[in-house]
C-alpha cells in the first residue's frame, strides 16, 4: 500500500555565500509538502554537491546563492551531473540574480529560477509538476 | 552487468539507487537483496545511539576521519525522523559529515524512519547488507534520538555506543531500562561542560548495580570525548577495536551472537511482510474500511475483528 515513490530533494548552497535562511525556510516547505529534504549545509563546492545528489538518490537539487557567483557553480553543477550519467536529476536555483542571467542560467540547464517574492506554495507546485519520483 | 553484480563492484549510483529502492518497497529490490546475500557478513557494525543534540554526527564524521586514516573504508547510514503529519523530512545530518563526501572510500546515506510499520529497522538493516556487499569495512549507523525502534536498529550492530552530555541526570535514570542493556560503550561527549564527571559517576554506578551484564566478561568503558575538538576519538575507536576482539575472541559466543541477530532479523522480516501484504489485502478489498466502519458503531470490538481478519488469511493460506 505504500509503494508510491517519495520524492526526495537535495537542497545545497555551493559556493562561498554564508547566508542560509532561505535555503532553510525551502526546505522547511519541501518537508511540510512531504518530501525528503536531504539538506548539506553551507560552502559546498559544486563536486560536493553532485557527489551527495548521487549518494543520496535524489530527484531534484535546489541551489541557494545569493552572492552573485551563479553564473560559474549552477552551470557547474548540471555539468558534472552529465559527466556522471546523473542527469536525470533536475536542477533549479534560487535566490538573487540580474534579470539578464535568468535566460542565460536556463540555457545552461537550471531548469527553473526562483526569485525573491516567490510565494512558498508555488515552489511546491512547481517541484510536483515538474518532479518525478524515478520510476 | 546485473544490479547486485554492480552493487559488488563498488557502483555508487547503483548502490544509491537499490537502497532508494529498499526504502520505497519496490519489490525487485527484494530479488537483489537475495543476489546480495551470499557478499555480506563481511562489514564490522558500530551503532551509534543517544538523545537529539547529544553529537552522534559530529562523533561520526570523526570517526570516519580516524578510520580512513587507518586505511579502512567506512559506509554510514544517518536516520532523521519522517514528520508525523506531512511524512516528509528534514535529513540533516550529512551537514557535519560533508567533507568526506569527495572520498571514495566513503559512502554517506540518509535515511528517513518513514514512521509506518516499522519499516525503518527492516529498510536500515537492508541498507547495512547493501553497504556490506560493496564491500566496506565499517558500517556505522547513526540512529534518532532514543527510544524502544532505536534499540531494535541496535540489535544489527556488532559494537552500540550509547552517546550521553553533562547534565542530563533524570534522563539517564529514565533511559536506563532500555538503554544500559544495550550498550558496549558508553560516550559523554561536550564532556568539557559542567557535570561530566557526574555524569560519568552516575553511568559508573548504574553499570556496577548490573551485576550480570559481566558475567560474560565485557564491561562497558565509559569515555569523555569533545567531538568538536577531535578529543577522546581516539581512544573509543581502541575500545570499539577491543569489544571487536573480545566478541571475536570466543567462537561460542560469536556463534551466540550471530544466532541472535539472525533470528531477531528473520523474526522482524516477517512480521514486516506479514503485515504488509495482509494490510495490502484488506484495504484493496474494502475488508479494512468495513472493520472500522464496524467499530466506529461500535457493532464489534476491534479484537474480534482483528482476529477475523487474521485468521480468515492464515486459514485460506493453508489451504
Amino acid at each position: 500500500m505504500d509503494q508510491k515513490r517519495k520524492i526526495r530533494v537535495l537542497v545545497a548552497k555551493p559556493g562561498l555565500d554564508g547566508h542560509d535562511r532561505g535555503a532553510r525556510i525551502i526546505a522547511r516547505t519541501y518537508r511540510d509538502a512531504g518530501f525528503e529534504v536531504v539538506y548539506s549545509g553551507l560552502h559546498q563546492t559544486p563536486e560536493e554537491v553532485v557527489q551527495a545528489a548521487i549518494q543520496e538518490d535524489v530527484d531534484m537539487i535546489g541551489l541557494s546563492s545569493l552572492a552573485g557567483a551563479h553564473m560559474y557553480l549552477f552551470p557547474r553543477v548540471v555539468e558534472l551531473l552529465k559527466e556522471k550519467g546523473a542527469n536525470d536529476i533536475v536542477v533549479c536555483g534560487g535566490g538573487i540574480f540580474p534579470e539578464e542571467d535568468i535566460p542565460k542560467l536556463k540555457k545552461a540547464g537550471i531548469k527553473e529560477i526562483f526569485t525573491p517574492g516567490t510565494p512558498l506554495p508555488e515552489v511546491v507546485k512547481w517541484v510536483e509538476e515538474n518532479v518525478k519520483p524515478r520510476g | 552487468m546485473g544490479i547486485a553484480e554492480k552493487v559488488i563492484s563498488g557502483d555508487i549510483r547503483a548502490v544509491a539507487r537499490l537502497i532508494r529502492d529498499i526504502d520505497d518497497k519496490i519489490p525487485e529490490a527484494r530479488e537483489v537483496l537475495k543476489d546480495l546475500y551470499p557478499s555480506t557478513g563481511r562489514a564490522y557494525v558500530v551503532g551509534i545511539t543517544g538523545a537529539p543534540g547529544v553529537g552522534k554526527s559530529t562523533l561520526v564524521d570523526q570517526m570516519v576521519t580516524h578510520l580512513r586514516k587507518a586505511g579502512k573504508t567506512v559506509g554510514v547510514l544517518a536516520v532523521d525522523p519522517t514528520s508525523p503529519f506531512s511524512g516528509g523530512a528534514i535529513l540533516g545530518d550529512r551537514v557535519r559529515m560533508q567533507r568526506h563526501s569527495m572520498d571514495e572510500g566513503v559512502f554517506i546515506r540518509s535515511m528517513a524512519t518513514r514512521g509506518y510499520f516499522g519499516g525503518l529497522t527492516q529498510s536500515t538493516r537492508s541498507a547495512i547488507d547493501v553497504l556490506d556487499a560493496m564491500g566496506k569495512n565499517y558500517i556505522i549507523v547513526e540512529t534518532v534520538g532514543v527510544g524502544q525502534d532505536e534499540i531494535d536498529i541496535v540489535q544489527s550492530a556488532h559494537t552500540t555506543i550509547i552517546v550521553l552530555i553533562p547534565g542530563m541526570g533524570d534522563d539517564v535514570q529514565a533511559l536506563k531500562a532500555g538503554i544500559l542493556e544495550v550498550g558496549d560503550i558508553f560516550v559523554i561527549n561536550k564532556a568539557d561542560r559542567e557535570g561530566a564527571e557526574r555524569t560519568v559517576n552516575d553511568i559508573r554506578l548504574m553499570i556496577e548495580m548490573d551485576e550480570k551484564r559481566y558475567k560474560d566478561g565485557w564491561k562497558p568503558p565509559i569515555l569523555t570525548t569533545q567531538a568538536v575538538f577531535d578529543k577522546g576519538i581516539k581512544e573509543m575507536l581502541d575500545e570499539i577495536e577491543k569489544h571487536r576482539a573480545f566478541v571475536t575472541s570466543c567462537p561460542e559466543r560469536q556463534s551466540m551472537l550471530k544466532y541472535e541477530k539472525v533470528r531477531n532479523d528473520l523474526s522482524e522480516m516477517i512480521k514486516d511482510k506479514v503485515v504488509h501484504e495482509v494490510l495490502d489485502d484488506i484495504v484493496h478489498s474494502g475488508e479494512f474500511e468495513e472493520a472500522l466502519q464496524l467499530i466506529m458503531k461500535r457493532e464489534i470490538d476491534p479484537y474480534t475483528a482483528c482476529d477475523n481478519i487474521v485468521l480468515k488469511r492464515l486459514k485460506s493460506d493453508n489451504k
